[in-house]
């Protein structure tokens, strides 16, 4: 396979690969710094790509892996994720500005949950994942899975629930 | 569409029960522009969920690692110091161990005796300075004698 191909390759999934980083890690510079090296260990086993059956499947395990070493590190290093350099390069960013006040505030109660819920809830609501398929990724078993997302969820309704009722949302 | 079908809908959602379909349906539901009053605390959450998937992975793809580059530089110098260091020393030693050859070595045990001999006359003789300038510890003894009766 050369660069060409791979690159074509990666293409439908490299957006998801930044947007499960980028939930993980938060910042917007880490993520693609995350998808980046994702993608060279990828290349890099080029020869051993068609044996998977699902690229797709492998390459989001490998970002799952290498965001929450990558966060293991930050931990023992006592250093703190820096949020002040997210930004957001949605081009829309301007038109959404009346109710991105409360998307943001949705943002904000999903990057409180654990990480595993973060990952299933990303994988599912947002990238639309089957079980079967989220299962893969994370080496569980669904109903493990279902468990974890309807607990993400409602823990999500909660807070929803809460600064709907004092006006904020 | 009626709240009702939504409400069920909501309650086996929040179970993580629903098929994708379903989701869809509720996502399609939200973004309408007619939601029950009721129902409007879901409407950012799944606004939000539509919203992520236009976040694109912008820069372009770089298919060799700064970073791995970076660490076989690090061991490529570090390999470079530990060999001459070991260069060095081994260097050293092997020059230490000449000059150690160069001092010589007698074939002949008469000659070697002889040689002998001299050396350590040498070493007797430097020693023996040393003991002339003792004696004076003599004249001390003297005069503490006069100074000191002793019975």
């Amino acid at each position: 396979m050369n660069q060409n191909e791979f690159v074509h390759l990666v293409a439908p999934f490299k957006d998801k690969v930044f947007r499960l980083a980028k939930r993980l890690l938060v910042s917007t510079e880490e993520a693609e710094d995350a998808t980046q090296e994702v993608m060279v260990k990828l290349w890099n086993k080029n020869e051993s790509l068609e044996t998977y059956n699902s690229v797709e499947a492998f390459a989001m395990t490998m970002t799952k892996n290498y965001c929450l070493d990558q966060l293991k590190s930050k931990r023992a290093g006592n250093l703190q994720i820096v949020h002040t350099n997210y930004t957001d390069r949605e081009p829309s960013l301007q038109q959404q500005v009346e109710d991105s006040d409360s998307l943001n505030w949705v943002e904000k109660i999903i990057n409180t949950l654990p990480e595993q819920q973060r990952l299933i809830i990303q994988m599912r609501d947002i990238e639309q994942y089957e079980f079967a398929e989220i299962a893969k990724i994370l080496e569980m078993n669904e109903t493990a899975i279902r468990v974890a997302l309807s607990r993400g969820r409602k823990t999500i309704r909660e807070f929803m629930i809460k600064t709907h009722h004092y006006g904020i949302g | 569409m009626e709240s009702d079908k939504i409400n069920a809908l909501l309650e086996k959602y929040f179970e993580g029960e629903t098929t994708i379909a379903e989701e869809n349906e509720l996502k399609k539901y939200f973004s309408s522009a007619v939601v029950a009053p009721h129902l409007q605390q879901y409407q950012s959450l799944f606004g939000y969920y539509a919203s992520e998937t236009k976040q694109k992975f912008e820069p372009k793809l770089m298919l060799q690692s700064n970073k791995k580059s970076k660490i076989t530089w690090i061991a490529v110098a570090a390999s470079v110091v530990v060999l001459l260091g070991v260069g060095i020393y081994t260097f050293n030693n092997a020059s230490n161990d000449k000059t150690n050859q160069e001092l010589g070595t007698y074939d002949d045990p008469e000659e070697a005796f002889k040689e002998t001999q001299k050396a350590l006359a040498m070493l007797s003789n430097h020693v023996n300075v040393g003991i002339e300038s003792i004696q004076y510890i003599e004249n001390y003894e003297n005069t503490k004698d006069q100074i000191f009766i002793t019975e």
